[in-house]
């Protein structure tokens, strides 16, 4: 048995045997001759929280992408443990099958909330959709999820039916992360979740985002460039450099002792700082 | 005072239908109209009939102009209605605007140009002064027009010629067995719309819709700078092969103006920079709505490209609202009984004035 | 019933369409009749009514109609609004048809706005008359983005729209074309028929057939589908009520019209399905108005 664990790629990293819930193999994202990312293989377990580091244009997003469904790889495989179907490549699934399984499984927090939220309509109604989508046809349970949600992401629940536009950036992000957590996902995708914020909104919304990921046991990945956020949300690093992955272990671990040349580089450019 | 319920729609419409035969008659002291002399003297109505009517029968649309009494979104409506309900007995060749007989010809592009430029009969360069002398007796003295010191050069040579050897402008792409054409006759628009689909929607497309949307990407909201590289109006021939035969024969004639826009494109991973082009035809000599027409051509293009963001641009957003009698019925379907609405519409306000008269009356309860 | 007219000459095919076209619409329609509520694109042609005044509706009554069709036409329920009788005199001019107002003895009943009161039955066919097809059109703009939720089955959009409007008013107001899912699969828009009537749409003997012209779609209802009005568990689905009685006929369970009788606020109710209205008059029912001129409108003058 110790043989045959040791022959699963994982072993190679030094993660125990947990089920995967998510497994990427050579991953490749090309746009014509340019790279987006190369070769990424890697497996997160449940209640794992992945960053994906590396300066701007390192491919950090379009990894994401690829691996949340959103762009389909040039090459590889992203499988992961659907409910449904068992441990499956998301892209062998058929389309209604997959965006189905990304609105029951998943969550995904955009950088910029106009990307994530619909802003034509109220910040309730954005936080209720998912349940909606769920098919929960129940108004007044929804309602009363949604205002407990709002409280969670410390919002004024008064303002349930305000639209969007009319909040703050940080409060926008909040209904966010309220929209992309209230159904229960297994994984959440986040890319630089607090990059649009102010610094001492960014911190708030940081300590909020680690406690709800860490009581609802989330399995989370998370891009950012920002080794403050790495360090503080992520167990576990990929360091990426022109498409590849240069660098991966535990965040203390990379952080403190950077073994390739780039990541010292990340690491200390933001000690500088 | 009481009013009379609007019943008896049988009646009313009977007379509503010979009231308006009054009116298009108008004083019946003044000659009625002929449509010859519509067909001869409102020659650029009946083009535009002809052309968003997509039916070139200049007869047919005078009588429509006639019909419609001047109004010449009615008039292309009668013209599509009649032409739906003829028989179909095939499809010509292509026209080869190249071949035409031109009258006009015109680029902004080259000082001059092989065949030179011909200015043909427009209004470009006449002072907008009444002319007061066709009022007078409705009678004109025509001098002829000077006839050209050279005989134009025919074929005249297209402005893709002129650009070939160069491999400048983006070639016209001809493939012997692409399929036959999009019908939007015959089929519901679908998206994304090839650029048959997209021409021949512009074709019959409301020539003031697809002029303002053309001004609209030259002021900015778009990011087309085009340059007209030519206009040309004539004649060209239309051929036919019969089944029985086998070989192509000459049908007819017809009267077209062609507009091709281009502007500069920088170049993609694989494709040269290049000046691409946006095309505009017309039956008749429909000059505003060709250029349009191509202006909003190469606009749509950006779309394909992943780059649009201006009205212009928007292929379901131009593509949706340029057709007049589509826009015109449903605009004016509002003057249709919509009581049962209206119904529900009471209803629902009232419940809501209610409800807010009592938040109101509770409110101010709370506040004494 | 009216007899046939007898027109000695015809410029048109029969029923107006050629036969192809024809042929064409119905492969629409069988396609429509296999997907419940799935709204199948066609190649609409253009009619001699503009857009707007129920071409979609004309060309499928055009496709199914024949010569031992009984034709009934009504706008707003009623068989003598202005656009209802110029349908009915087009079909009869071309169809050689038998027109009636009664809806019990229609073979083919074409609308726009209401469904009679009187319960349909096996054989007939009701074709409705729709402006806008996409019941999620209000929502989404997009015809490419509303195929793709049709087709992932993805309405949480529309679900969003009824949750704003119980948090804004406290109920669902939507009043006209209230959204109905199909077979649980396919939203469908009932045509701007007021939500009064959506409960007949669902387990209907008769076909349902709903044809939108100027956007080239066809869908249809087949006999016996289900069909359920989105709603909420804590906010069910319900429809218009009136405190009048209709003021001609008495009857109560009907839709009502609201007509204006002077410029100082009076009104009376009355059924806006005018056949409906007539019958019962006609076994004896009288409401508080019978006497009213309105009652003596439903005939044509001759
Ligand atoms: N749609 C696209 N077409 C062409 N190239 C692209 C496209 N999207 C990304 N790229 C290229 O792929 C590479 C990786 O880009 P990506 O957006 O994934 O980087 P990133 O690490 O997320 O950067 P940032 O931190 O700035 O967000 C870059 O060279 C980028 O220019
Ligand atoms: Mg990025």
């Amino acid at each position: 048995m110790d043989a045959d664990v040791m022959t699963r790629p994982q072993a190679a990293s030094g993660m125990t045997q947990a089920a995967p819930l998510l497994r990427v193999t050579d991953l490749t994202k090309s746009y014509g001759h340019v790279v987006g990312c190369r070769n990424v293989s890697f497996e997160l377990r449940p209640g794992e929280v992945l960053g994906i580091v590396g300066e701007s244009g390192s491919g950090k997003t379009t990894l994401l992408n690829a691996i949340s469904g959103k762009l389909p790889p040039s090459a590889g495989k992203v499988e992961f443990d659907t409910s449904r179907f068992g441990l499956t490549d998301i892209y062998g699934l058929n389309e209604p099958d997959r965006r189905r399984m990304q609105r029951e499984e998943w969550g995904f927090v955009h950088q910029n909330p106009r990307d994530g939220l619909r802003m034509r309509v109220s910040g309730g109604a954005n936080v209720a959709e998912p349940l909606m989508n769920l098919g929960n046809r129940h108004y007044g349970q929804m309602r009363a999820a949604t205002i407990e949600w709002l409280e969670r992401v410390e919002l004024d629940t008064r303002r349930i039916d305000d639209k969007p536009r009319n909040f703050s950036g940080g409060m926008q992000q909040r209904i966010q992360v309220a929209r992309n957590l209230i159904h229960g996902p297994r994984l959440v995708f986040m890319d630089e979740p607090t990059g649009g914020l102010d610094v001492s909104v960014q911190a708030r919304l940081l300590d909020l985002l680690r406690e709800l990921v860490r009581d609802l046991g989330l399995a989370v990945i998370i891009v950012t460039h920002d080794m403050a956020v790495a360090r503080l949300m992520a167990d576990r690093l990929i360091v990426m450099k022109n498409g590849f992955v240069v660098e991966t272990g535990l965040t203390d671990q990379v952080l403190d002792d950077p073994q390739h040349p780039y990541s010292q580089l990340l690491v200390s450019s933001v000690l500088q700082i | 005072m009481a009013y009379v319920a609007v019943k008896g729609g049988e009646r009313a419409i009977t007379n509503a239908h010979r009231w308006l035969a009054e009116d298009r008659r108008g004083d019946v002291a003044i000659p009625e109209i002929e449509t010859d002399q519509i067909r001869e003297q409102l020659s650029l109505s009946v083009d535009r009939v002809m052309s968003e009517g997509s039916c070139y029968d200049r007869d047919l649309a005078a009588l429509a102009v006639k019909q419609a009494r001047g109004d010449l979104p009615e008039a292309i409506f009668l013209t599509r209605a009649y032409r739906t309900t003829l028989p179909r007995f095939g499809a010509s060749l292509p026209v080869e605007t190249g071949q035409m007989a031109v009258r006009r010809r015109i680029s902004a592009a080259f000082k001059d140009i092989p065949g030179g430029q011909v200015l043909g009969p427009t209004f470009d360069y006449t002072h907008r002064l009444l002319d007061f002398t066709l009022a007078a007796n409705g009678e004109t003295s025509v001098d002829r027009a000077l006839e050209a010191e050279e005989p134009q050069a025919y074929p005249m040579a297209t402005i893709a010629s002129v650009f070939a050897h160069e491999d400048l402008l983006e070639p016209d792409t001809q493939t012997d067995e692409a399929p036959a054409p999009f019908d939007l006759t015959r089929e519901p628009m679908a998206f994304p719309a090839g650029r048959d689909q997209r021409l021949q929607a512009l074709a019959r497309g409301d020539e003031g819709f697809l002029l303002s949307l053309a001004y609209s990407s030259q002021r900015g909201w778009g990011s087309t700078h085009p340059l007209c590289a030519e206009i040309r109006l004539g004649e060209v021939a239309v051929e036919f092969i019969p089944d029985e035969l086998g070989f192509a024969i000459e049908i007819g004639e017809l009267t077209l103006t062609e507009c091709q826009m281009i502007s500069t494109y920088g170049g993609g991973v694989d494709t040269a920079p290049q000046f691409a082009r946006g095309y505009g035809l017309t039956f008749g000599h429909c000059e505003r709505k060709a250029m349009s027409m191509a202006i909003v051509d190469r606009a749509l293009r950006d779309a394909a490209a992943g780059e649009a963001s201006a009205p212009c641009q928007d292929e379901e957003f131009v593509l949706y609202h340029s057709d007049n009698v589509e826009a015109s019925g449903f605009v004016q379907h509002l003057k249709l009984p919509h009581y049962v609405d209206f119904q529900a519409d009471l209803q629902l306000i009232r419940r809501q004035r209610r409800d807010y008269a009592e938040r109101a009356a509770a409110m101010k309860e709370a506040a004494e | 019933m009216t007899a046939r007219p007898n027109e000695p000459e015809r410029y048109y095919n029969y029923a107006y369409l050629d036969e192809q076209t024809k042929r064409m619409i119905r492969r629409a329609i069988l396609k429509a009749l296999a997907i419940p509520g799935y709204q199948a694109p066609f190649g609409s042609r253009e009619m001699p009514v503009p857009y707007g005044w129920g071409t979609g509706g004309i060309q499928l009554t055009a496709a199914i109609i024949g010569p031992d069709d009984v034709y009934k036409c009504i706008d707003q329920g009623a068989d003598d609004t202005t656009n209802a009788v110029s349908i009915r005199r087009f079909f009869a001019q071309v169809a050689d048809v038998a027109t009636t107002e009664e809806t019990g003895e229609a073979t083919i009943i074409q609308t726009r706005h209401r469904i009679p009161e009187k319960g349909l039955t096996e054989g007939q066919v009701l074709v409705f008359q729709v402006p806008q097809p996409e019941p999620l059109r209000g929502l989404e703009a997009r015809e490419t983005e509303t195929r793709a939720m049709h087709a992932y089955e993805e309405y949480g959009l529309q679900y969003v729209s009824l949750y704003e409007s119980v948090a804004a008013h406290g109920y669902i107001a939507s009043t006209v074309g209230y959204p109905t899912m199909i077979e649980e699969r396919y939203l469908m828009s009932p045509s701007p028929i007021p939500k009064f009537d959506n409960p007949k749409l669902g387990q209907n003997p008769a076909i349902l057939l709903f044809g939108a012209g100027r956007e080239k779609r066809i869908y249809a209802v087949p006999p016996y589908t289900n069909v359920r009005s989105l709603d909420f568990e804590d906010h069910p689905f319900e429809t218009q009520t009136w405190e009048e009685d209709c003021a001609l006929c008495g009857a109560q369970e009907s839709y009502l019209d609201e007509v204006v009788l002077d410029d100082s606020g009076e009104r009376m109710f009355v059924c806006s399905d005018s056949n409906f209205c007539a019958e019962r008059r006609a076994a004896g029912h009288a409401g508080p108005m019978a006497g009213h001129q309105l009652a003596a409108l439903d005939k044509e003058p001759a």
